[in-house]
């Protein structure tokens, strides 16, 4: 198939007219979050500090920071124990059900946010009686984080393979033994990359979030959620915003260049 | 197991702690080992999550009493019903659908175009450039994406102030806002499979049809498209679900419109008919359901 060089040229404008429409919005909050007019009037006739000032003075955007870096924490740890059981059971056994087993971790994260999140609402309030809040949260985070912890540790237990636990038995090593010098060691930066990966996703989290806290719960992007519609607390929403989008990439970034330096050795 | 047993290595007797003993127990009993594993991840995503999707699945054929507003058990299609003969429930479905079909149609064509370029035209030096750059704004968070849009389409915003001047304007916030703005949210989603799936075909397959005398048009129509289908599918398939359960883009972007998303959360909080919600919740999923089964055979599945 010949491609004229028209074609190459029509095919390059469009790829970088496309690139650049992906990048202007976030470059605009970027912009805007230093534009001096309240109502981000386009283009901006000039910069300050002063959004970034108050976003870091105002107390209700630090509770909700520190509500997010919590409910992250707690849901990625939570997600680092159940998705590396389950990693290990389904790497290292055959056993009935096995494929149900992992269609239930898949799902949280394949169905539509709303789904689960009325899901685990009506299954908090109603069916376990328990009251919206921070633990509600974290349970419903760390659902659907599962999956990112499970999916890394699955592919380096399958990638280590069993001869290494087996020399261990054989030399003597009891289970715990085993899997703490030999099977933890080689799957740890596999674990990581899943734990950031776990961490960003929850960072981000709104609508399962929306359904699970509750009145009392702000996290950081339920604040945005509250704060865009207000008159003049726009213009600190998207120092917020900038904010987010830097704490989400720098643990997504490590985790990327984690698994992708684990897939050239 | 000589270890843990507790015998004599050498000349040093090891006792058996209580981890020895525990350890020795499991290594004796590997269903014992599986279900210990299992047991904890199982039970909260097979009784908890799963447990409340069938609950929801349930509390859909429930009705509620409108006067204590107490859930009444039983079966009743009255949610069901309503969804479609309601005027405000089967607009809504109806809307959120067209704009699904539409976000995914466009998305499909922009898609097109750049998955071409990067498979089949860049150098692989550009090519690994391009698939970062569609990666990364993945990886910022949906919700900012969404807000980045509300400036660019605000009347004082920049598509006001590159529009006005050629006589046209922005469509602020509206249907067609929305529209954009999750077309922008998921186009990402829809490259990359076409752009694996275009990666797969080879350039041979390309030469020997046009040395057989066909034209450029004629290889991309019968050779290309029919080899990229599952790839363009498997794109579809995520612009399609993730617009029909979306409701923050168009609280955001959208003024006043409503999506399916809306009546979930309306009826979930303010109105508290939970089994209402749930019916309008399953609407999507029964859709993405019927599109998955429709397009099991093209292979798609393969490429998510």
């Amino acid at each position: 198939m010949r491609i004229s060089k028209s074609a190459k040229v029509v095919l390059a404008s469009i790829t970088s007219l496309i690139l650049t429409v992906i990048y202007l919005p976030l470059l605009i909050v970027f912009l805007n979050s230093f534009n001096s007019s309240v109502n981000m009037d386009w283009p901006p006739s000039s910069f300050t500090l002063i959004w970034w000032q108050k976003a870091f003075s105002s107390t209700g955007l630090i509770d909700a920071l520190s509500t997010s870096l919590l409910v992250a924490a707690c849901s990625t740890i939570v997600a680092l124990v159940l998705g590396t059981l389950l990693a290990m059971a389904l790497s290292r056994y055959k056993f009935y059900g096995k494929n149900s087993v992992s269609l239930m971790i898949i799902l949280p994260i394949a169905l539509p946010g709303i789904v689960t999140g009325i899901a685990l609402n009506n299954a908090f309030r109603t069916m376990l009686g328990f009251q919206l809040g921070l633990a509600t949260v974290i349970l419903a985070h760390a659902t659907f984080c599962i999956v990112t912890v499970y999916n890394n540790a699955l592919a380096r237990l399958n990638r280590m393979g069993k001869n290494m636990e087996e020399a261990s038995a054989d030399l003597g090593a009891g289970i715990f033994t085993t899997f703490r010098l030999v099977t933890l060691p080689q799957l740890v930066s596999a674990l990581v990359a899943g734990g950031l990966l776990a961490f960003g996703l929850s960072f981000d989290e709104i609508i399962v979030t929306t359904f699970t806290a509750g009145g009392g719960v702000q996290t950081l992007p339920i604040w945005i959620l509250d704060n865009m519609f207000r008159p003049g607390k726009a213009p600190i929403v998207n120092v917020v915003a900038v904010f987010m989008v830097i704490v989400s990439i720098i643990p997504i970034y490590f985790a990327q260049k984690l698994t992708s330096k684990e897939t050239k050795n | 197991m000589a270890l843990n047993s507790g015998a004599k290595v050498g000349s040093e007797e090891i006792r058996p702690t209580f981890a020895h003993r525990i350890s020795t127990v499991l290594y004796s009993k590997p269903k014992l080992r599986l279900r210990l594993l299992l047991s904890a991840p199982v039970i909260w995503l097979g009784l908890v999550y799963i447990a409340a999707l069938l609950a929801l699945l349930i509390t859909a054929f429930y009705t509620v009493d409108s006067f204590t507003g107490n859930l009444q058990p039983g079966f009743a299609l009255t949610n069901f019903i309503s969804l479609f003969t309601d005027s405000l429930y089967s607009a809504v479905t109806l809307r959120t659908i067209g704009i699904a079909v539409g976000v995914t149609i466009i998305d499909v064509l922009l898609a097109l175009p750049i998955a071409f370029f990067m498979a089949k035209i860049a150098s692989p030096k550009l090519r690994g450039v391009l698939v970062i750059s569609i990666l990364m704004p993945l990886w910022a968070s949906y919700l900012v994406k969404a807000y980045a849009w509300r400036s660019v389409l605000s009347n004082v915003g920049i598509f006001a102030w590159l529009l006005r001047p050629i006589g046209l304007d922005t469509p602020g916030y509206s249907l067609s806002g929305a529209g954009i703005t999750l077309g922008y949210l998921w186009l990402p989603y829809v490259i990359l499979p076409i752009y694996s799936s275009l990666e797969k075909v080879p350039n041979n397959l390309l030469e020997a049809s046009s040395d057989l005398g066909s034209k450029t048009w004629g290889t991309i129509r019968r050779i290309v498209f029919p080899l990229i289908l599952p790839g363009i599918v498997a794109g579809s398939i995520f612009s399609f679900s993730l617009t029909l359960g979306d409701y923050i883009t168009i609280n955001i972007v959208g003024g006043a419109n409503q999506m399916l998303g809306n009546l979930v959360y309306t009826n979930v909080g303010v109105a508290n008919n939970l089994p209402m919600a749930a019916a309008i919740a399953l609407v999507p999923v029964i859709i993405m359901f019927g599109y998955l089964t429709a397009v099991r055979k093209t292979g798609a599945l393969d490429n998510l």
